[in-house]
């Protein structure tokens, strides 16, 4: 009886996460490519024409995973900053940090692709629908974020106000999901949900899981990259920061 | 395959500008996110490394402190 159990705090620390960050980055760009490569190359070469939209519909392929990705990584990103304030680890900052503008980025995207998809299908870029205005005020939540640790100078107190808003912010998530159902909204209701089986073409569907899975290995990357930028940075005054910039000289 | 020729392809059933607008919007920003992170991380790298030089220069001047001072 003698198993040892693993220390998962150990790698709460920035020493310890920094190298097993690294190793671990190629590998998630790698899977992006491949699962990005595969679900664009069903999506756009071979899943057929929509009964109801034509071609136009292959805007699905990137809108979709885009939008899902929004939501999730401020799910994340809340997840992060609620850690954070219980247990005051240092790396759970800036994790909150690293993902931020990441979740901005698919925001953005989701509502790009979304207006340019409502042009031909609806015959508007933009209604003041619940779900397009609960999306716009998702991407304004990530910009506040990142404005308001960008204005604050102590690192951990930035982590505290953007916590904070992060966790008041995480409302807003199962808005933007049920309102398609809560709401007579212009936008459609869910082509995938949990609760029933999906309402489109068995090769449509996978290629746009298999792009939500790019997005999400994409997200990762991205996000550990930056967090890895983010962990120098704070930590620039320990030893283990020094003595591995020293190695690299 | 799904199309019978490039143009096809590419006019995507009249559809065209709006399916290449995002794919190229979309294109655009997720090359554009990892570079400039990469970016981000080398000016910080030489900043640190510029810094650290820095203090290892100050450091071996506090120990003659009085050797610069003006010549009388």
């Amino acid at each position: 009886m003698s198993h040892r159990l693993i220390n998962w705090f150990r790698y709460a620390s920035p020493q310890t996460f920094y190298p097993l960050a690294g190793k671990m980055i190629p590998w998630f760009w790698m899977l992006a490519a491949i699962f990005g490569l595969t679900g664009l190359s069903i999506g756009f070469l071979l899943a057929p024409t929509d009964a109801q939209q034509g071609e136009g519909y292959r805007i699905i392929f990137l809108h979709v995973p885009a939008s899902w990705m929004s939501m999730f990584i401020y799910l994340v990103m809340s997840f992060w900053a609620a850690m954070g304030l219980a247990f005051n680890t240092r790396l759970s900052g800036m994790m909150a940090s690293a993902l931020a503008p990441t979740g901005a980025l698919f925001a953005f995207i989701s509502l790009w692709t979304g207006a340019l998809w409502g042009k031909p299908m609806w015959g508007t870029w933009w209604v003041w629908d619940a779900r397009l205005t609960s999306e716009l005020i998702l991407l304004f939540l990530y910009i506040g974020f990142i404005a308001l640790q960008a204005a604050i100078d102590d690192p951990r107190r930035a982590d505290k106000a953007g916590a904070i808003l992060a966790l008041v912010g995480v409302v807003n998530i199962p808005i933007i999901y049920f309102s398609v159902k809560w709401w007579n909204t212009l936008h459609q209701g869910a082509s995938v949900s949990l609760t029933k089986s999906p309402s489109m073409a068995t090769t449509m569907l996978w290629g746009m899981l298999l792009c939500a899975l790019a997005c999400w290995m994409y997200s990762i990357a991205v996000a550990l990259m930056r967090a890895r930028t983010i962990m120098l940075e704070r930590e620039r005054h320990t030893d283990w920061v020094r003595t591995l910039l020293a190695a690299k000289e | 395959m799904h199309w019978n020729s490039l143009a096809d392809f590419l006019a995507m059933g009249d559809h065209g500008l709006y399916v290449w607008g995002s794919v190229v919007v979309t294109a655009l920003l997720m090359i554009a996110e990892p570079i400039l992170v990469v970016r981000g991380r080398r000016k910080l790298l030489l900043r640190l490394m510029r810094q650290y030089r820095a203090e290892g220069v100050d450091r071996r001047d506090h120990r003659q402190p009085t050797t610069r001072r003006s010549p009388a």
